[in-house]
Protein backbone atom coordinates (compact mmCIF):
# COMPACT_ATOMS: atom_id res chain seq x y z
CA UNK A 1 0.00 0.00 0.00
CA UNK A 2 1.80 2.91 -0.93
CA UNK A 3 1.97 5.90 1.57
CA UNK A 4 1.52 9.27 1.76
CA UNK A 5 2.95 12.39 3.54
CA UNK A 6 2.03 15.91 3.82
CA UNK A 7 4.49 18.09 3.24
CA UNK A 8 4.99 21.70 2.47
CA UNK A 9 6.69 23.50 -0.33
CA UNK A 10 9.59 25.74 0.63
CA UNK A 11 7.90 28.46 -1.12
CA UNK A 12 4.13 29.32 -2.83
CA UNK A 13 4.27 27.66 -5.80
CA UNK A 14 2.93 30.92 -7.65
CA UNK A 15 6.45 32.79 -6.83
CA UNK A 16 8.58 33.75 -9.53
CA UNK A 17 12.10 31.75 -9.40
CA UNK A 18 15.02 32.63 -10.84
CA UNK A 19 16.20 30.72 -13.83
CA UNK A 20 20.03 30.47 -13.59
CA UNK A 21 22.64 29.89 -16.40
CA UNK A 22 25.37 27.59 -16.09
CA UNK A 23 27.11 28.68 -18.98
CA UNK A 24 25.60 28.84 -22.34
CA UNK A 25 23.85 25.18 -22.74
CA UNK A 26 22.35 24.64 -19.47
CA UNK A 27 19.92 26.11 -17.22
CA UNK A 28 19.26 25.24 -13.52
CA UNK A 29 16.55 25.95 -10.78
CA UNK A 30 16.85 25.82 -7.92
CA UNK A 31 13.95 24.65 -5.36
CA UNK A 32 14.89 24.80 -2.21
CA UNK A 33 18.22 24.26 -0.07
CA UNK A 34 17.70 21.00 1.76
CA UNK A 35 17.08 17.33 1.69
CA UNK A 36 13.79 17.53 1.78
CA UNK A 37 10.87 14.37 -0.21
CA UNK A 38 8.82 17.51 -1.17
CA UNK A 39 11.20 19.30 -2.50
CA UNK A 40 12.72 16.75 -4.12
CA UNK A 41 9.24 15.44 -5.92
CA UNK A 42 8.61 18.95 -6.93
CA UNK A 43 12.17 18.58 -9.07
CA UNK A 44 11.20 14.88 -10.43
CA UNK A 45 7.52 16.37 -11.45
CA UNK A 46 8.47 19.63 -13.05
CA UNK A 47 11.69 17.62 -14.72
CA UNK A 48 8.89 14.83 -16.65
CA UNK A 49 6.77 17.54 -17.57
CA UNK A 50 9.57 19.40 -18.89
CA UNK A 51 10.58 16.52 -20.80
CA UNK A 52 6.89 15.60 -22.16
CA UNK A 53 7.54 18.77 -23.73
CA UNK A 54 9.97 17.66 -26.15
CA UNK A 55 11.26 21.48 -26.33
CA UNK A 56 13.66 21.51 -29.79
CA UNK A 57 17.56 21.37 -28.46
CA UNK A 58 17.21 20.04 -25.48
CA UNK A 59 19.23 17.22 -24.47
CA UNK A 60 19.09 16.29 -20.83
CA UNK A 61 17.04 17.12 -18.30
CA UNK A 62 17.85 15.88 -15.15
CA UNK A 63 16.53 16.44 -11.30
CA UNK A 64 18.57 16.78 -8.22
CA UNK A 65 17.68 16.88 -4.67
CA UNK A 66 15.81 19.81 -5.15
CA UNK A 67 17.12 21.38 -8.26
CA UNK A 68 16.14 20.76 -12.25
CA UNK A 69 18.54 21.10 -14.91
CA UNK A 70 18.12 21.57 -18.36
CA UNK A 71 21.33 21.19 -20.86
CA UNK A 72 20.38 21.89 -24.82
CA UNK A 73 22.56 22.67 -27.77
CA UNK A 74 22.98 26.84 -28.17
CA UNK A 75 22.63 26.16 -32.06
CA UNK A 76 19.44 24.62 -32.17
CA UNK A 77 17.59 26.24 -29.33
CA UNK A 78 15.06 29.13 -28.35
CA UNK A 79 16.61 29.90 -25.24
CA UNK A 80 13.53 32.41 -24.44
CA UNK A 81 11.06 30.15 -25.80
CA UNK A 82 12.88 27.58 -23.14
CA UNK A 83 13.26 29.44 -20.27
CA UNK A 84 9.61 30.81 -20.69
CA UNK A 85 8.45 26.90 -20.73
CA UNK A 86 10.76 26.46 -17.23
CA UNK A 87 9.07 29.25 -15.53
CA UNK A 88 5.90 28.14 -16.54
CA UNK A 89 6.58 23.90 -15.34
CA UNK A 90 7.81 25.64 -11.92
CA UNK A 91 4.66 27.85 -11.30
CA UNK A 92 1.91 25.36 -11.86
CA UNK A 93 4.01 21.99 -10.60
CA UNK A 94 2.92 22.80 -6.83
CA UNK A 95 4.14 21.02 -4.18
CA UNK A 96 1.89 18.20 -3.79
CA UNK A 97 1.53 14.82 -0.97
CA UNK A 98 4.61 12.92 -1.68
CA UNK A 99 3.98 9.66 -2.67
CA UNK A 100 6.07 6.66 -1.74
CA UNK A 101 6.11 3.31 -4.62
CA UNK A 102 6.25 -0.31 -2.81
CA UNK A 103 10.17 -0.66 -2.16
CA UNK A 104 12.68 -2.27 -4.15
CA UNK A 105 14.27 -5.07 -1.85
CA UNK A 106 18.32 -5.58 -2.27
CA UNK A 107 20.06 -8.02 -0.11
CA UNK A 108 22.94 -6.70 1.87
CA UNK A 109 25.44 -9.21 3.35
CA UNK A 110 26.92 -6.71 6.34
CA UNK A 111 30.04 -6.48 7.78
CA UNK A 112 33.05 -8.73 7.62
CA UNK A 113 34.98 -8.78 4.54
CA UNK A 114 31.54 -7.37 3.22
CA UNK A 115 31.69 -4.07 5.00
CA UNK A 116 35.01 -3.41 6.43
CA UNK A 117 33.94 -0.21 8.08
CA UNK A 118 30.50 -1.69 10.29
CA UNK A 119 32.76 -1.81 13.15
CA UNK A 120 33.83 1.65 12.78
CA UNK A 121 30.22 2.80 12.18
CA UNK A 122 29.42 1.12 15.38
CA UNK A 123 32.07 2.58 17.33
CA UNK A 124 30.70 6.28 15.81
CA UNK A 125 27.30 5.46 16.76
CA UNK A 126 28.74 4.00 20.65
CA UNK A 127 26.43 1.06 19.32
CA UNK A 128 26.71 -2.93 18.59
CA UNK A 129 27.22 -3.67 14.95
CA UNK A 130 23.78 -5.54 15.18
CA UNK A 131 22.27 -1.93 16.06
CA UNK A 132 23.78 -0.72 12.63
CA UNK A 133 22.50 -3.73 11.03
CA UNK A 134 19.17 -3.13 12.10
CA UNK A 135 19.10 0.62 11.89
CA UNK A 136 20.02 0.76 8.54
CA UNK A 137 18.00 -2.07 6.75
CA UNK A 138 14.72 -0.38 8.73
CA UNK A 139 13.53 2.78 7.09
CA UNK A 140 12.61 2.68 3.30
CA UNK A 141 14.75 5.33 1.78
CA UNK A 142 13.94 7.81 -0.85
CA UNK A 143 15.98 8.06 -4.27
CA UNK A 144 16.31 11.65 -4.58
CA UNK A 145 18.51 11.78 -7.23
CA UNK A 146 21.07 9.67 -9.58
CA UNK A 147 24.94 10.58 -10.12
CA UNK A 148 28.65 10.06 -9.49
CA UNK A 149 28.51 6.93 -11.65
CA UNK A 150 25.95 5.46 -14.26
CA UNK A 151 23.25 4.30 -11.91
CA UNK A 152 24.81 5.21 -8.73
CA UNK A 153 21.45 6.47 -6.45
CA UNK A 154 21.61 8.39 -3.34
CA UNK A 155 18.98 7.53 -1.00
CA UNK A 156 18.16 9.10 2.22
CA UNK A 157 17.65 9.54 4.72
CA UNK A 158 19.84 7.45 7.22
CA UNK A 159 18.91 6.75 10.90
CA UNK A 160 20.72 9.84 12.28
CA UNK A 161 22.54 7.52 14.88
CA UNK A 162 24.58 6.23 12.74
CA UNK A 163 24.96 8.87 10.14
CA UNK A 164 28.30 8.63 9.53
CA UNK A 165 30.70 11.20 7.75
CA UNK A 166 32.75 10.04 4.74
CA UNK A 167 36.22 8.61 5.46
CA UNK A 168 39.52 11.50 5.46
CA UNK A 169 40.66 9.74 2.69
CA UNK A 170 38.65 8.34 0.24
CA UNK A 171 39.79 4.52 -1.06
CA UNK A 172 41.21 3.93 -4.10
CA UNK A 173 39.01 0.76 -4.66
CA UNK A 174 35.51 0.01 -3.57
CA UNK A 175 34.42 -3.27 -5.09
CA UNK A 176 30.95 -3.57 -6.77
CA UNK A 177 28.11 -4.26 -4.91
CA UNK A 178 29.32 -2.48 -1.78
CA UNK A 179 26.64 -0.40 0.47
CA UNK A 180 27.82 2.85 2.25
CA UNK A 181 26.54 5.22 4.60
CA UNK A 182 27.84 8.70 4.20
CA UNK A 183 26.32 11.19 6.46
CA UNK A 184 21.98 11.51 6.38
CA UNK A 185 23.11 9.25 2.45
CA UNK A 186 23.40 6.21 1.76
CA UNK A 187 23.79 3.91 -1.59
CA UNK A 188 25.17 0.97 -3.70
CA UNK A 189 28.28 1.27 -5.68
CA UNK A 190 27.38 0.00 -9.14
CA UNK A 191 30.94 -0.47 -10.65
CA UNK A 192 34.16 -0.70 -8.58
CA UNK A 193 35.21 3.03 -8.14
CA UNK A 194 37.50 4.82 -5.94
CA UNK A 195 34.96 6.27 -3.21
CA UNK A 196 34.63 7.33 0.30
CA UNK A 197 31.62 6.22 1.90
CA UNK A 198 31.87 4.19 5.18
CA UNK A 199 31.42 0.25 3.54
CA UNK A 200 28.91 -2.05 5.58
CA UNK A 201 27.85 -4.39 3.74
CA UNK A 202 27.98 -5.96 0.48
CA UNK A 203 24.78 -6.76 -2.65
CA UNK A 204 24.55 -8.84 -5.70
CA UNK A 205 22.18 -6.32 -6.96
CA UNK A 206 23.13 -4.07 -10.00
CA UNK A 207 22.27 -1.25 -10.21
CA UNK A 208 23.36 -0.58 -13.34
CA UNK A 209 24.39 -3.25 -16.71
CA UNK A 210 24.22 -1.82 -19.95
CA UNK A 211 23.42 -5.18 -21.14
CA UNK A 212 20.24 -5.55 -19.19
CA UNK A 213 17.22 -4.62 -20.67
CA UNK A 214 16.67 -2.29 -17.84
CA UNK A 215 19.67 -0.96 -17.88
CA UNK A 216 19.44 1.04 -14.52
CA UNK A 217 17.65 0.05 -11.62
CA UNK A 218 16.67 2.83 -9.66
CA UNK A 219 14.84 6.08 -11.15
CA UNK A 220 14.57 9.14 -8.89
CA UNK A 221 11.56 9.14 -6.32
CA UNK A 222 11.94 4.97 -6.39
CA UNK A 223 11.95 3.25 -3.13
CA UNK A 224 14.48 0.86 -1.95
CA UNK A 225 14.58 -1.24 1.44
CA UNK A 226 17.92 -3.30 2.47
CA UNK A 227 17.44 -7.01 3.67
CA UNK A 228 20.18 -8.34 5.84
CA UNK A 229 21.26 -11.51 3.82
CA UNK A 230 23.76 -14.90 5.40
CA UNK A 231 27.00 -14.21 3.69
CA UNK A 232 26.28 -17.21 2.21
CA UNK A 233 23.76 -15.95 -0.35
CA UNK A 234 26.76 -14.04 -1.89
CA UNK A 235 28.37 -15.62 -4.97
CA UNK A 236 32.00 -17.51 -4.17
CA UNK A 237 33.06 -15.24 -7.25
CA UNK A 238 32.09 -12.29 -4.66
CA UNK A 239 34.57 -13.59 -1.86
CA UNK A 240 37.32 -10.83 -1.69
CA UNK A 241 40.78 -13.22 -2.33
CA UNK B 1 36.25 -4.30 -43.10
CA UNK B 2 38.38 -3.41 -40.11
CA UNK B 3 41.10 -1.81 -38.29
CA UNK B 4 43.63 -3.38 -36.16
CA UNK B 5 45.66 -1.83 -33.82
CA UNK B 6 48.66 -1.94 -33.89
CA UNK B 7 50.32 -0.07 -31.15
CA UNK B 8 47.51 1.62 -29.18
CA UNK B 9 49.41 4.89 -27.74
CA UNK B 10 49.26 7.01 -24.63
CA UNK B 11 45.37 6.68 -24.32
CA UNK B 12 43.50 5.78 -27.52
CA UNK B 13 39.41 5.39 -27.72
CA UNK B 14 36.59 5.66 -29.55
CA UNK B 15 34.21 8.61 -29.43
CA UNK B 16 31.43 10.21 -31.29
CA UNK B 17 29.38 13.23 -30.33
CA UNK B 18 28.08 11.72 -26.63
CA UNK B 19 25.72 10.18 -25.11
CA UNK B 20 23.23 12.12 -24.43
CA UNK B 21 19.82 11.53 -22.00
CA UNK B 22 21.20 9.74 -19.58
CA UNK B 23 22.41 12.19 -16.69
CA UNK B 24 19.64 11.50 -15.11
CA UNK B 25 20.98 8.12 -14.26
CA UNK B 26 24.56 9.03 -13.46
CA UNK B 27 25.53 8.89 -17.23
CA UNK B 28 28.06 11.48 -18.34
CA UNK B 29 27.76 12.44 -21.99
CA UNK B 30 31.35 11.90 -22.86
CA UNK B 31 32.65 12.66 -26.31
CA UNK B 32 35.26 13.99 -28.08
CA UNK B 33 37.59 16.74 -25.67
CA UNK B 34 37.88 18.44 -28.92
CA UNK B 35 34.39 18.68 -30.72
CA UNK B 36 35.57 20.75 -33.23
CA UNK B 37 38.89 18.36 -34.70
CA UNK B 38 36.21 15.57 -34.35
CA UNK B 39 34.18 17.09 -36.61
CA UNK B 40 36.69 18.21 -38.89
CA UNK B 41 38.47 14.81 -39.25
CA UNK B 42 34.96 13.39 -39.90
CA UNK B 43 34.04 15.92 -42.67
CA UNK B 44 36.94 15.83 -44.83
CA UNK B 45 36.27 11.76 -45.30
CA UNK B 46 32.43 12.62 -45.60
CA UNK B 47 31.53 11.47 -42.56
CA UNK B 48 28.57 12.62 -40.99
CA UNK B 49 29.39 15.08 -37.63
CA UNK B 50 27.99 12.01 -35.48
CA UNK B 51 30.30 9.00 -37.11
CA UNK B 52 32.88 7.84 -34.39
CA UNK B 53 36.45 8.70 -34.62
CA UNK B 54 39.59 7.87 -32.38
CA UNK B 55 40.76 10.48 -30.25
CA UNK B 56 44.41 10.14 -29.50
CA UNK B 57 46.58 11.59 -26.43
CA UNK B 58 49.86 12.66 -26.53
CA UNK B 59 51.48 9.74 -28.25
CA UNK B 60 50.12 8.06 -31.40
CA UNK B 61 48.40 5.00 -32.36
CA UNK B 62 49.53 2.61 -34.96
CA UNK B 63 46.47 1.12 -37.01
CA UNK B 64 46.80 -1.30 -39.93
CA UNK B 65 43.90 -1.05 -42.12
CA UNK B 66 42.59 -4.23 -43.92
CA UNK B 67 41.05 -2.65 -46.98
CA UNK B 68 41.45 0.38 -48.65
CA UNK B 69 39.84 3.27 -46.62
CA UNK B 70 40.06 7.19 -46.65
CA UNK B 71 41.52 8.71 -43.49
CA UNK B 72 42.03 12.19 -41.76
CA UNK B 73 43.82 13.40 -38.86
CA UNK B 74 42.54 17.03 -37.06
CA UNK B 75 43.33 18.18 -33.62
CA UNK B 76 47.13 18.38 -32.07
CA UNK B 77 49.59 18.45 -34.65
CA UNK B 78 51.64 15.17 -35.01
CA UNK B 79 53.81 13.59 -38.20
CA UNK B 80 51.47 11.88 -39.73
CA UNK B 81 52.19 8.04 -42.34
CA UNK B 82 50.81 5.97 -44.63
CA UNK B 83 53.59 3.35 -44.41
CA UNK B 84 56.92 5.15 -45.20
CA UNK B 85 54.92 8.45 -46.88
CA UNK B 86 54.37 11.78 -44.94
CA UNK B 87 50.81 12.87 -44.96
CA UNK B 88 49.04 16.29 -44.22
CA UNK B 89 47.02 16.88 -41.40
CA UNK B 90 43.20 18.35 -41.68
CA UNK B 91 43.19 16.43 -45.34
CA UNK B 92 41.92 13.51 -46.07
CA UNK B 93 44.17 10.56 -47.76
CA UNK B 94 43.81 7.62 -49.30
CA UNK B 95 45.26 4.02 -47.45
CA UNK B 96 45.61 1.29 -49.03
CA UNK B 97 44.81 -2.26 -48.51
CA UNK B 98 47.07 -3.82 -46.15
CA UNK B 99 48.87 -0.46 -44.95
CA UNK B 100 49.75 1.18 -41.63
CA UNK B 101 48.65 5.25 -40.48
CA UNK B 102 51.38 6.31 -37.36
CA UNK B 103 50.93 8.88 -35.13
CA UNK B 104 54.54 9.80 -34.65
CA UNK B 105 56.34 13.17 -33.52
CA UNK B 106 53.62 15.69 -32.01
CA UNK B 107 54.41 19.28 -32.33
CA UNK B 108 51.52 20.83 -30.53
CA UNK B 109 48.24 20.25 -28.55
CA UNK B 110 47.06 17.21 -26.64
CA UNK B 111 44.56 15.28 -28.86
CA UNK B 112 44.43 14.67 -32.16
CA UNK B 113 41.17 12.54 -34.36
CA UNK B 114 41.16 10.02 -36.70
CA UNK B 115 38.54 9.72 -38.97
CA UNK B 116 37.94 6.70 -41.36
CA UNK B 117 35.52 6.90 -44.33
CA UNK B 118 32.22 4.98 -42.52
CA UNK B 119 33.27 6.12 -39.04
CA UNK B 120 34.11 3.40 -36.30
CA UNK B 121 31.55 0.48 -36.14
CA UNK B 122 31.61 -0.61 -32.57
CA UNK B 123 28.11 -1.45 -30.48
CA UNK B 124 26.67 1.82 -29.44
CA UNK B 125 25.39 1.15 -25.81
CA UNK B 126 22.58 3.52 -24.43
CA UNK B 127 22.67 5.44 -28.63
CA UNK B 128 26.44 6.58 -28.34
CA UNK B 129 29.62 5.19 -29.40
CA UNK B 130 31.50 7.67 -27.18
CA UNK B 131 33.92 5.56 -24.43
CA UNK B 132 33.58 6.60 -20.59
CA UNK B 133 36.31 5.10 -19.61
CA UNK B 134 35.64 5.62 -15.90
CA UNK B 135 32.19 3.64 -16.15
CA UNK B 136 33.81 1.29 -18.40
CA UNK B 137 30.52 2.17 -20.96
CA UNK B 138 31.06 2.25 -25.43
CA UNK B 139 33.73 1.86 -27.54
CA UNK B 140 35.47 -1.63 -27.00
CA UNK B 141 34.39 -2.40 -23.98
CA UNK B 142 34.42 0.19 -22.55
CA UNK B 143 38.31 0.92 -22.22
CA UNK B 144 41.20 2.99 -23.87
CA UNK B 145 42.59 1.02 -27.30
CA UNK B 146 44.82 -2.06 -26.82
CA UNK B 147 47.24 -3.65 -29.06
CA UNK B 148 45.37 -6.73 -31.16
CA UNK B 149 41.44 -4.34 -30.84
CA UNK B 150 40.08 -4.90 -34.09
CA UNK B 151 37.89 -1.47 -35.10
CA UNK B 152 34.70 -2.44 -37.59
CA UNK B 153 34.24 0.12 -40.26
CA UNK B 154 31.04 1.86 -40.97
CA UNK B 155 29.69 1.84 -44.79
CA UNK B 156 30.98 4.93 -45.86
CA UNK B 157 27.82 7.62 -46.84
CA UNK B 158 29.01 8.17 -50.35
CA UNK B 159 29.82 11.77 -49.39
CA UNK B 160 33.43 12.44 -51.39
CA UNK B 161 36.61 12.92 -49.09
CA UNK B 162 38.39 16.01 -49.49
CA UNK B 163 41.78 15.19 -50.44
CA UNK B 164 44.96 17.03 -51.66
CA UNK B 165 44.07 20.41 -50.23
CA UNK B 166 44.36 20.84 -46.13
CA UNK B 167 42.29 22.60 -44.22
CA UNK B 168 42.99 25.30 -41.74
CA UNK B 169 42.34 24.40 -38.49
CA UNK B 170 39.02 25.41 -36.76
CA UNK B 171 40.66 26.43 -33.38
CA UNK B 172 44.22 27.15 -33.39
CA UNK B 173 46.03 24.94 -31.25
CA UNK B 174 47.24 26.24 -27.65
CA UNK B 175 51.26 27.03 -27.65
CA UNK B 176 51.50 26.53 -23.71
CA UNK B 177 48.04 27.57 -22.92
CA UNK B 178 45.35 29.73 -23.29
CA UNK B 179 42.84 32.46 -22.09
CA UNK B 180 39.60 30.54 -21.64
CA UNK B 181 36.28 32.28 -21.93
CA UNK B 182 33.78 31.51 -19.19
CA UNK B 183 30.45 32.15 -18.12
CA UNK B 184 29.70 33.21 -14.54
CA UNK B 185 27.49 31.37 -12.43
CA UNK B 186 24.98 29.61 -11.77
CA UNK B 187 27.35 30.00 -7.55
CA UNK B 188 29.75 33.06 -8.20
CA UNK B 189 27.93 34.78 -4.97
CA UNK B 190 29.79 31.70 -2.96
CA UNK B 191 33.21 33.49 -3.62
CA UNK B 192 34.53 36.24 -1.73
CA UNK B 193 35.01 39.19 -3.93
CA UNK B 194 38.66 39.00 -3.64
CA UNK B 195 38.31 35.22 -4.42
CA UNK B 196 36.02 36.41 -7.72
CA UNK B 197 38.72 38.72 -8.66
CA UNK B 198 41.37 36.05 -7.82
CA UNK B 199 39.44 33.63 -10.20
CA UNK B 200 39.37 36.05 -13.17
CA UNK B 201 42.55 37.68 -13.03
CA UNK B 202 45.05 34.61 -12.32
CA UNK B 203 47.03 32.65 -13.92
CA UNK B 204 46.61 28.90 -13.63
CA UNK B 205 48.67 25.60 -14.35
CA UNK B 206 46.49 22.45 -15.44
CA UNK B 207 48.55 20.11 -12.93
CA UNK B 208 49.38 16.36 -13.55
CA UNK B 209 46.04 15.21 -11.65
CA UNK B 210 44.36 15.99 -15.66
CA UNK B 211 42.40 13.89 -17.71
CA UNK B 212 39.35 13.32 -19.76
CA UNK B 213 37.00 13.85 -16.40
CA UNK B 214 38.84 17.08 -15.63
CA UNK B 215 41.73 19.28 -14.72
CA UNK B 216 42.77 20.07 -11.44
CA UNK B 217 44.33 23.48 -11.47
CA UNK B 218 46.81 25.24 -9.31
CA UNK B 219 47.11 28.90 -9.02
CA UNK B 220 45.91 31.71 -6.26
CA UNK B 221 43.37 30.09 -4.35
CA UNK B 222 39.23 31.40 -4.68
CA UNK B 223 38.51 32.02 -1.05
CA UNK B 224 34.47 30.85 -0.88
CA UNK B 225 32.42 32.65 1.71
CA UNK B 226 31.64 30.63 5.02
CA UNK B 227 28.85 28.83 3.72
CA UNK B 228 26.92 25.41 4.36
CA UNK B 229 27.53 23.32 1.06
CA UNK B 230 25.49 23.26 -1.70
CA UNK B 231 23.38 20.14 -2.15
CA UNK B 232 24.80 17.44 -4.88
CA UNK B 233 23.35 18.73 -8.19
CA UNK B 234 24.40 18.40 -11.71
CA UNK B 235 27.84 19.71 -13.62
CA UNK B 236 27.32 20.04 -17.11
CA UNK B 237 30.92 19.80 -19.43
CA UNK B 238 33.18 22.85 -18.74
CA UNK B 239 31.59 23.53 -15.24
CA UNK B 240 34.32 25.20 -12.85
CA UNK B 241 33.84 23.80 -9.51
CA UNK B 242 35.79 24.94 -5.83
CA UNK B 243 36.55 22.18 -3.66
CA UNK B 244 37.85 23.70 -0.51
CA UNK B 245 41.42 23.88 -1.33
CA UNK B 246 40.24 27.28 -3.31
CA UNK B 247 42.18 25.52 -6.01
CA UNK B 248 39.39 25.10 -9.20
CA UNK B 249 38.16 22.12 -10.68
CA UNK B 250 37.63 21.97 -14.39
CA UNK B 251 35.07 19.29 -15.68
CA UNK B 252 35.68 17.85 -18.91
CA UNK B 253 34.32 15.20 -21.28
CA UNK B 254 34.11 12.43 -19.08
CA UNK B 255 33.08 14.61 -15.82
CA UNK B 256 30.66 12.90 -12.96
CA UNK B 257 27.47 14.02 -13.64
CA UNK B 258 26.78 15.90 -10.00
CA UNK B 259 28.96 17.34 -7.49
CA UNK B 260 28.95 19.18 -4.37
CA UNK B 261 31.18 22.11 -4.82
CA UNK B 262 30.50 25.69 -5.34
CA UNK B 263 30.26 25.88 -9.34
CA UNK B 264 31.36 29.24 -9.95
CA UNK B 265 31.46 29.35 -13.64
CA UNK B 266 31.12 27.62 -17.08
CA UNK B 267 33.66 27.66 -19.95
CA UNK B 268 31.41 28.48 -23.10
CA UNK B 269 31.02 25.90 -24.92
CA UNK B 270 33.05 27.37 -28.09
CA UNK B 271 36.56 27.49 -25.65
CA UNK B 272 35.51 23.93 -24.79
CA UNK B 273 37.90 22.46 -27.59
CA UNK B 274 40.74 25.02 -26.96
CA UNK B 275 40.86 23.53 -23.52
CA UNK B 276 40.63 20.29 -24.56
CA UNK B 277 43.99 20.51 -26.14
CA UNK B 278 45.38 21.85 -23.17
CA UNK B 279 47.85 19.76 -20.84
CA UNK B 280 49.62 19.46 -18.00
CA UNK B 281 52.23 22.39 -17.34
CA UNK B 282 50.12 24.50 -19.70
CA UNK B 283 48.33 27.76 -18.42
CA UNK B 284 44.64 28.92 -18.29
CA UNK B 285 43.39 32.59 -17.91
CA UNK B 286 39.45 32.80 -17.43
CA UNK B 287 38.43 35.61 -19.48
CA UNK B 288 34.45 36.33 -18.40
CA UNK B 289 32.26 36.91 -21.24
CA UNK B 290 28.12 36.99 -21.41
CA UNK B 291 25.85 34.86 -23.38
CA UNK B 292 26.00 37.05 -26.50
CA UNK B 293 29.82 36.84 -26.79
CA UNK B 294 29.40 33.03 -26.26
CA UNK B 295 26.98 33.15 -29.19
CA UNK B 296 28.70 34.75 -31.51
CA UNK B 297 32.14 32.92 -30.54
CA UNK B 298 30.63 29.41 -31.57
CA UNK B 299 28.38 30.68 -34.79
CA UNK B 300 31.65 31.93 -35.92
CA UNK B 301 33.00 27.94 -34.87
CA UNK B 302 29.86 26.75 -37.23
CA UNK B 303 30.48 29.24 -40.35
CA UNK B 304 34.14 28.26 -40.12
CA UNK B 305 33.23 24.50 -39.76
CA UNK B 306 30.76 24.25 -42.71
CA UNK B 307 32.87 27.12 -44.92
Amino acid sequence: MPRTTNAAGPSPPTARVEILAAGDSAFVVELGTDIDPAVNARAIAIAARLRDLRIAGVRDIMSSYASVTVCFDPLRTDVGALTGAMQRQVASTTPSPVHTPVPTEVPVAYGGVWGPDLELVARHAGCSPEDVVRWHAAPVYRVYMLGFVPGFAYLGRVDERIAMPRRDSPRLRVPIGSVGIAGSQTGIYPAETPGGWQLIGRTTVRPFDPGRDQAFLFAPGDAVRFVPTPASAMAPAEVPA
Amino acid sequence: MSIQVIKPGMLSTVQDLGRWGYQNFGVPAAGPMDRCAHRLANLLVGNPPSAATVEVTLIGPELAFEARSYVAVSGAEFDVRVGNRPVPMNAAFEVPAGSHVRLGRRHQGVRAYVAVAGGIDVPAPLGSRATHLPSRVGGVGGRALVAGDRLPIGTPSGAPPVLGRARRPIVPLPRGGSDIRVMLGPHDHACTPSGLEAFRSSRYVVSEQSDRMGYRLRGPAVGLRPAKPPLSDPTPQGTVQIPGSGQPIVLMADGQTTGGYPKVATVITADLPLAGQLGPGDWIEFKVCDRAGAMRALIAQEQALLA
